[in-house]
């Protein structure tokens, strides 16, 4: 009885479905994907179990479908995130994140006298891939490493 | 090369590089052309920097054409709180080509993408320096007859300078042989080492500056920069192990040039000046005829 009920507050009939988010980031990827401005239904959950990711989030959308390049932004802040689309309550596609060519905006350049960190300019990266997820700034052409990636929007 | 922006060496090609070496040797026999009569150049420098400022104007100058700009922020509208993309807008109204130096990183990037008229970065902060680069090669060639094959000793500052960075890898077009020597403290960072690993060009590193310089045939010397070293200390003693004496040139190859993107302080003695080959006062008067062949092509005169 208890699963059945949990089942009705969590399915969408339509939309899409975000899994497997580590959960101290599932914020950034609300920012990230801008689901602020959405105005069908959004549930999450956090703090989940996952054997991957210790503690994982969920993110739920109705009537929501993103495109290849606005999924792949999420490489900085869940790259092992799963998409599944959903069509009258099937899952109808499953996506994952891929490595982007270059990411706009969305992380701060780490050297403090890039030109993006004192005037009013949206920071771009050629991501550079490999084990790790480096960005090197297409300004300074210094490179910000996985660890001292900055999240600004 | 017409109408792009000049931000890094990496925006040429070798054969581009090439291009501007032959113009390079084209407007030493002729430095005295009208070609740039009537049109603007204006020259903004957010920070001081007087040799490649002059260097720039004088460049302008022979070719006929007018200046406009400023030598120092301070004199400008940026001390107004201006900024960078409001004062190259304006400026990009009021001239056909921008030549700028900044001391932040990018900043000619950014200048080049909100510009209507083509950027000329001569330097941005730590970054890049293009026009630099170009006269050092164009001074290698008119000394060697080669860019290929040669065997490069880099000396001083490795870590920081932006000279050296941007002449290896405009340099490893050109099969060279790298030695570096540098304190530990300024030796040449790891992605450089990386990118020569991966184009198979091989380079050796040394602490010491010896007689191992015989076997050089061009010496870049640099600049340790004091605001480099948080122990003033520490600087006054790196300062004066990487000295080049005239005594040291004894037993060096005869084609062997020694350069200096200069302002030097101490690390080439004043005894070297007067040895044949010291080639650094040479190598500032190339960078006019560099910096011609830059601004006349990125203008379609040449």
């Amino acid at each position: 009885m208890k699963e059945e009920k949990k089942l009705q507050v969590s399915a969408i009939k339509d939309g899409t479905v975000i899994d497997h988010i580590p959960a101290k980031n599932l914020f950034k990827v609300i920012k990230i994907l801008n689901l602020v401005s959405l105005e069908d239904p959004v549930t999450f959950g956090s703090n989940l179990d996952s054997s991957k990711l210790g503690k994982k989030a969920i993110i739920k959308m109705s009537n929501k479908y993103f495109d290849d390049e606005e999924i792949n932004k999420l490489i900085l802040v869940a790259p092992q995130a799963r998409l599944n689309i959903i069509k009258d309550y099937q899952v109808i596609q499953k996506k994952q994140v891929k490595v982007p060519e270059r990411i706009m905006g969305i992380a701060k350049c780490v050297n403090p006298k890039c030109i993006t960190n004192n005037e009013n300019v949206v920071t771009k990266f050629k991501v550079m891939y490999n084990k790790n997820v480096d960005l090197k700034c297409l300004y300074c052409e210094k490179i910000t490493d996985q660890d001292h990636i900055e999240i600004i929007i | 090369m017409k109408n792009r922006s000049l931000v890094s060496i990496e925006d040429y090609s070798k054969d581009e590089i090439l291009r501007i070496l032959e113009l390079s040797k084209h407007f030493e026999k002729n430095p005295n052309q009208k070609i740039l009569d009537g049109k603007v150049i204006a020259s903004l420098f957010f920070e001081p920097s007087t040799r490649t400022r002059l260097s720039f104007e004088s460049a302008v100058s022979k070719l006929g054409g007018s200046i406009i700009g400023f030598s120092e922020a301070g004199s400008s509208s940026v001390s107004k709180g201006e900024s960078l993309k409001d004062t190259i807008l304006t400026v990009s109204k009021y001239s056909d080509l921008i030549v700028m130096r900044h001391p932040l990183e990018g900043a000619a990037k950014y200048a080049s993408e909100v510009s209507r008229v083509p950027i000329v970065n001569a330097g941005d902060g730590a970054n890049q320096h293009p026009t630099q680069t170009l006269l050092d090669l164009y001074s290698i060639k008119k000394t060697q007859g080669t860019l290929s094959d040669l065997n490069i000793f880099l000396v001083g500052d490795l870590k920081y300078g932006r000279t050296v960075h941007s002449l290896l890898m405009a340099l490893s077009n050109f099969n060279p042989v790298f030695n570096f020597i540098a304190h530990p403290k300024l030796r040449i960072p790891i992605e450089y080492k990386l990118y020569l690993d991966e184009l198979g060009i091989k380079y050796y590193e040394h602490t010491e500056f010896t007689d191992i310089i015989s076997r050089a045939d061009i010496i870049y010397m640099t600049r340790l920069q004091r605001e480099r070293f948080s122990d003033p200390v520490e600087y006054e003693k790196t300062k004066n192990v990487y000295v080049l004496r005239n005594e040291m040139l004894e037993n060096t190859k005869d084609n062997l040039r020694i350069l200096h993107p200069l302002p030097r302080v101490n690390e080439i003695n004043e005894d070297v000046d007067s040895n044949p080959k010291a080639y650094y006062f040479e190598q500032a008067e190339n960078g006019v005829y560099a910096r011609q062949a830059i601004i006349s092509s990125i203008l379609g005169l040449s």
